[in-house]
Parts: C-alpha cells; structure tokens; sequence
C-alpha cells in the first residue's frame, strides 16, 4: 500500500455548502438578518407615519386630564382626573369580572361535572344539555343573548321586579340588600381578621404536629371553635351592631343604596363565568374519570366512608390532571374579559380604545393594553404553577 | 358431561336490561335519586313546553325569514350572486365527489346536504327571496351531489386531484368573489359589501387554511436549535397566546398601518383575516410542538440510519405521528377559531352576527324582535360548531386514537 492517504478526510472532500457546521451558521445569520430587517423597515416606516401625523411614542399623556366620563366607576373617578386613573378604573373592572368570574365559574363548573357523572340520568343529561349548549356557541352570542336579550326584557325602574332578600330588577340595573359597616364596625372586622389569622396559624401547627407525632389534635374543631370565639368577642365590642342591612329605596326616580350591580357587568360576569364553567365541566369530570377504578374500590374495602373517598382518594389524584387545563381555562376567561367592549362594559380594553380615539396616542397605549394581559397571565400562570407543582406526585 | 354443562352456563348472554329495570337503575336507584327525579321531571317538561310553545306561538320570526338572503351574503350585490352560486355548487360537487371515493363521515354530510338543499327547494310556503330560479339552484344542488358521488365512483380519478381541487376551490372562490377591476363578466365587488355566512365561513376557511402551515413552521421554529429562530418563534408565541383575540384585532386593523408605507392599503377583511390567522396559528404551533415531543427519538435515529435527509425525516416520519397524536386538540382549536370569527363584529365587519345586529338595529320594529334573532343566531353557530365536533370525533374514532367509540 503505498497510498497512505486516509479513508475520510475531516475537511477536504466536503464542500463548506454541505457543512452543517457551517450551514447552521449561515441559516442562523439569514433568519436573523431577514428578522431584524423586517423590523428596521417597519419602524422606518413608523417614524415615517409618525411625523406626518404628528404622533408622540412616550407616555407623558397619562398625567394629562382625562376629560372622558366613565360609568359607574369601582374607584373614585371623574374626567378631570388623569389617564392613568382611567386606566386604573379599567383594570379595576377586568380583575373584578375575571376574579369573580374564575371563582363562580370553578363552583359552578364542579357542579355541573358533578351532575354530568350522576347516577342520575335526568340530571345527567341536563348537565349534558348544558355543557353542549355552551361549548357551541360563540361566547359573544353568548353575551348578546345574556345583555340584549335577558336584561333587554327587565322591566323600567317604576315597575321594577321585586325578589326576597329584597333584590330589585330593572333596566338600570340590579339592586341587593348588603350589609354596610356600622360606626364600630371597623372592630368587629379588626377581631374577624385576628380571628381567621389565628385560626389558620393553629390550623397548620396543629396539623403537623399530629402529623408528626401521630396523636389525635382535634385541629379543625379546635380552630373552628377559636374563630368563633373571636367573632363573637368582635361583635360583643362592636355592641352588637357590626353591620347595618343597606336596603335599596325608591327615591321617585331611581333606587338608592343597596348593592347595585350594572347590566353590564352582570351580563359580563354570567356568560363569561357560564362559558367558562361549561368547559371547567369538562375538565373536572375528564380528571375525574381518569381515576383508577380499583383506587376508589380499595378505598371503599378499607372502609372509608362516600365523603372521605371523595376527599381522601379521588380528588388529591383528579387534582393533579385537572390542574393545568384549569389553568389554562382561567387564562381564557381573563382574555375574554376583553369582549366587555361590545357591551360597553368599561374593561381595561374598551378605556384604552377610548384613549385611542381621542388622539394619536395608539401604539403607546396599545403596549400598554398588551403588557397588561401579558402581565396578568403571566402572573396568574406563575402563581397556579406553584400550586400545580405543590400538588403533583412527589416523586423520590 | 359436566364440562359441557359449565360450559353451556357461561356462554349464556346477559338477558338485556328491559324498560323498567333501566328506570329503576338509572332514576329511582336510591331515595335520593328517586326524590331528584321526581322534582326533576316536572321542571324539564316546564322548560321544554315553554321553549316550544313560544318558539312555535308567540315568537315572531319576521326578522330571520324575511332576510335570508342578507344572512347569507350580507351586501354583496344581487345582480352578482350567482357567483357565490357557482362556488356553492363547485363545493357540493366536490362533496359529492368525496363521498364517492371514501364514504364514511362523508357519507353523511352529503346525504346532510343534499337533504337540506331539496327541502328548501321544496318548501311549500310563498316568500320573494325564494323564487323560482331559487329553489331551481338549490335542486341541482342535490343533482350536483349525486353526479359528484359518480364521479368519485370512477376508479380513474385520482385521490391527488380531487385533494387538489379542494385546495383550489377557496382561491378560486376569492377570486371569484372579488371580481376582477374593469371585467365585463365579473366586476369588482368591494368587501366592505360581504357579510353574513359567506364571510364567517371565509374567514374561518381562510383561518384554518393559513394558521394550520404557520403554526406548523412556528413549531419547528421553537424547537429548532438556532438560538435566534427559536427564541423570535417563542416570543412570538407567548406574546400572542398572551394576550385576548381582540387585542389583535385591533392591532392589525389600527396599529398595523402605521408600520407599513404610507400608500399601501391592506383591506379590512384581510387584516381581519390575518388577525385570525395569526392568533389561531400560535395556539396551533403549541399544539403541534406537543405533537412533535410525543414522536419518539428511535423514529428519528432509524430514519437517519436508513439515510433520509432532515427534510424527508420530517415530512414522512416526524410529521405524520405527530399531528395524528395531537389531531384531537388541532380540530378543538379550529373550532373555537370558527367561534372567534364572531369577534371581527367588534372591528365592524358584518360577519353572520353582525348581520343580525344590523338587521335588529335598521328598524325599531326589529328591536323588539331581537330575541328572535339572536336565538337564531345562536342555534346556528350552535350546528355547525356541533357538527365539526362530531366530525373530529367521527375521524379520531377511524384513526384508532379515541377510545370512546
């Protein structure tokens, strides 16, 4: 053999185009180069638009005046206040119909999936007929269908519909009777909020002690009783009279006092939060069926009675797979909180496109309106995350 | 002899479950359900008699039936509907065609169809819209099915080509209904006179269309290892899952302007278009990565062993078992984008629902029917949103990856 040459050759025989070295390289710079031009051309063509149309990128406008009214506003708010405050009666808003609405949405979601699973075959199907029903339609139907059509029907404030409680219902709204804090309520609400700390924080010893040790520490009795105590020690200071029941009244034109729920919001909050439980249903009844049959039967063999099986086996494992679908419910129902436009409902969103149509502020604004969200979710998510990883399997 | 005797008394079948015993398992199985039951019964049956004795007594339909041609079309000029006519037909012909080669599902959404097409066609009632030449469309509508199956009998046409002209009917249809400028035949139409069903269904076809092939890059774009393909694909992702349909919307109908040159002009039914698109394609790309993360390594290092280039391990290997693993969550997010559709109301397109906001707000009469119209509104998003379930449920059954048959 005198051609000592080797077989392959580390550089020579391959052209540099056949290089995946090089080729990554290459294929890099390209979608980086094709990228960052994209963006160099638009905000070109931005600055472009925006000195022909005299445009401002910063947000000193928030400390302007307002000038626009806002209905029934949740915070102080009049239009001589500044953008910023606008904005703030609008993220007010979302997080007070998304917030709600997660919460009755989970109630209401879990018992629908509960009906769904009955042995009950009437009440099944209901709950069938249900979760179809809104699973199919458009959640803006759904928003026309609760605003224009339900509390398009209500009658005019003179002819109001009276429930017990007493709730009135008319055009301008819904009003419930709700207890307002007397003069000494404030110490009554002082020794409540002592009282659930305390009790939580004996609540938790307690518990891991009898974890621990293994000897019975009657907990929950003994923090119930403790958060008893200091209710009943509150309302004895308060002398008797924490809370006062605010009826609403008929004034001649309107009613006054009382909780008043708009039409606007109640018509957000119920089909945001009905949609939503609809597709909670499916959830909830998904991780509850992907419970091991023999784990419910070894539960039941060792005795534990119906609601310690639920509590004890079933739900800690449907937990754990309806979690992170749940999550991503939640995500949805704060984004569609958005939809609040088309009904006028004063969200984050609809004060923002205000703000945009009075003058050229729209890309500023627009940012903001997108970190809001984009901060929201990311917070909602961050937050379930750590609940979700607290639950799942602790695997050694 | 005892063998066969144990054996003849475990082949006996279960005797099946008569009426009564059903109504005692599944209504009257303890106190508490038979007390359920009992309170349930009268309250369904209130429901349901009020629900159909208004529906067929006191509710007044006038403002659905006397419109259908608005709920379908919108504005699109009268003279000019034959050429949604022709696209109609050219739809049902390849329906029909379908069900000819591959039955199944297909089967029934022709049959479906053509029914729907031959009743109203035959409907015994007199309303202007629905005249002669109306219902004589609609009836070769069915004709068009049937000559379709036909065709999709004939063992000489190709699966390629009728795939091919699937693809081609929705460019062809824009084509056909934009016009073209200064044509004799087909002059242009404006969309800013489109509405009704035929822009829902646009904007929906053209969503699924455009967002499947953009998430499918947006995929491979995040898991790809160049740092800076990845981490735009992310962001873009994240931002756009991050934040409500709407905002989008918006984004593309105000903001996008101003970041293009001056003179160019991107109609109002293609931002609204590429809003959706954009939006439908980052929930997509999610989808598929997870698709993608179920393909299991060994399928890659065989196709590589057997020598298949990246781009044919992709297309052959990877794609396919990835997207039949995820193709329960990709029909879920077509569907809610045939729902989101709904949202380009907000930006002022008269979409289906916005039709009927329309028709309810053009007289003051009307607004007292809009409970009418909203129902209706409501119960038709409702069968075609059922429907595409059904379908999706139907095609994961026949590709074995459901296990509720």
């Amino acid at each position: 053999m005198t051609n000592n040459q080797p077989l392959i050759s580390d550089k020579a025989n391959i052209p540099f185009y056949r290089d995946e070295r090089i080729i990554k390289i290459f294929a890099q710079v390209l979608s980086a180069v094709i990228i960052v031009g994209i963006l160099i051309w638009a905000i070109i063509n931005f600055f472009k638009a925006a000195d022909a149309r005299n445009m401002t990128l910063t947000f000193s406008f928030l400390k302007e005046s307002a000038g626009f009214p806002i209905s029934n506003p949740p915070i102080d708010y009049d239009p001589s206040m500044s953008f910023a405050r606008a904005f703030q009666v609008g993220l007010v808003n979302t997080l007070l119909v998304s917030g709600l609405g997660i919460i009755f949405a989970t109630i209401f979601g879990t018992l629908i999936a509960l009906a769904r699973l009955s042995s009950n075959w009437i009440l099944s199907r209901i709950a069938l007929v249900f979760i179809e029903f809104h699973r199919n339609i458009p959640l803006l139907v759904l928003l026309f269908l609760w605003y224009f059509v339900v509390f398009g029907m209500v009658p005019q404030v003179k002819e109001s519909i009276k429930w017990p409680g007493p709730i009135f219902l008319n055009k301008r709204g819904i009003y419930i009777a709700w207890p307002r804090l007397t003069e000494t309520g404030g110490i009554f609400v002082t020794m409540a909020a002592i009282g659930i700390l305390v009790s939580i924080i004996v609540f938790i010893i307690l518990r891991k002690r009898r974890k621990i040790t293994g000897k019975a520490t009657y907990y929950l009795p003994a923090s119930l009783g403790l958060l008893i105590v200091f209710f009943l020690f509150g309302w004895l200071l308060s002398g008797g009279t924490p809370f006062q029941m605010d009826i609403p009244s008929f004034t001649g034109i309107n009613y006054q006092g009382g909780l008043r729920l708009t039409p606007e919001f109640a018509g957000m909050f119920l089909s945001l939060s009905l949609y939503t439980a609809a597709f909670i249903a499916e959830v909830v009844r998904g991780g509850i069926q992907a419970v091991d049959k023999g784990q419910i039967e070894a539960a039941r063999a060792i005795g534990l009675p119906p609601m310690q099986v639920l509590s004890l086996v079933i739900m800690p494992q449907a937990l754990r797979i309806i979690i992170p679908p749940m999550i991503s419910q939640y995500l949805n129902l704060t984004k569609n909180s958005s939809l609040a436009l088309a009904i006028g409902f004063q969200d984050v969103f609809a004060v923002g496109k205000i703000v945009i149509n009075q003058a050229g502020r729209a890309v500023p604004v627009f940012a903001l309106i997108m970190l809001t969200y984009l901060s929201l979710s990311l917070l909602t998510s961050f937050v379930l995350n750590i609940y979700n990883r607290r639950i799942q399997f602790v695997t050694r | 002899m005892i063998n066969t005797e144990i054996e003849q008394e475990m082949i006996k079948p279960p005797l099946p479950p008569g009426p009564l015993k059903w109504v005692k398992e599944n209504l009257f199985s303890s106190i508490f359900n038979s007390v359920m039951t009992v309170a349930l019964i009268p309250i369904v049956f209130y429901l349901l008699f009020s629900v159909v004795s208004w529906a067929l007594f006191s509710a007044d339909w006038r403002a659905v039936t006397q419109f259908p041609l608005l709920y379908t079309v919108g504005q699109y000029p009268r003279d000019q509907i034959w050429r949604v006519g022709v696209i109609l037909s050219s739809i049902f012909l390849f329906l029909g065609i379908s069900w000819g080669r591959w039955g199944g599902l297909l089967r029934s959404i022709s049959l479906a169809a053509g029914l729907v097409c031959l009743v109203t066609a035959l409907l015994p009632v007199q309303h202007p819209q629905l005249d002669q030449g109306v219902r004589l469309f609609l009836g070769s509508n069915t004709v068009m099915i049937l000559i379709g199956y036909f065709i999709g009998r004939i063992k000489a046409v190709k699966a390629s080509v009728i795939v091919v002209g699937w693809l081609l009917i929705p460019i062809c249809a824009v084509v056909l209904l934009a016009g073209i400028e200064n044509s004799e035949l087909i002059p242009n139409v404006p969309t800013t006179l489109w509405g009704g069903l035929l822009v829902t269904f646009l904007l929906a076809a053209g969503g699924i269309l455009l967002s499947f092939p953009l998430g499918v890059a947006l995929a491979f774009g995040r898991r790809s290892d160049l740092p800076v393909l990845s981490g735009f694909s992310t962001i873009f992702i994240e931002v756009i899952r991050g934040v409500p349909l709407v905002t989008i919307l918006f984004m593309f109908s105000i903001i996008l302007a101003l970041f293009l040159p001056v003179e160019s002009r991107i109609d109002r039914l293609v931002r609204a278009l590429m809003a959706v698109t954009v939006f439908s394609a980052a929930y997509s790309a999610e989808n598929v990565r997870g698709g993608l993360q179920s393909v299991p390594l060994g399928q890659i290092e065989a196709a590589k062993a057997l020598g298949m280039s990246n781009l044919k391990t992709t297309v052959f290997i990877v794609l396919p078992q990835a997207l039949r693993a995820v193709l329960p969550a990709i029909a879920g997010q077509f569907i809610s984008l045939f729902k989101d559709t709904t949202l380009v109301v907000i930006i002022g397109i008269n979409d289906f629902l916005g039709i009927g906001r329309s028709i309810i707000n053009s007289d003051p009469e009307f607004v007292q029917l809009r409970t009418e119209v909203y129902i209706f509104i409501a119960l038709i998003y409702w069968i075609f949103s059922y429907l595409m379930s059904l379908a999706s449920r139907r095609l994961e059954t026949a590709m074995g990856i459901s296990d509720n048959l």
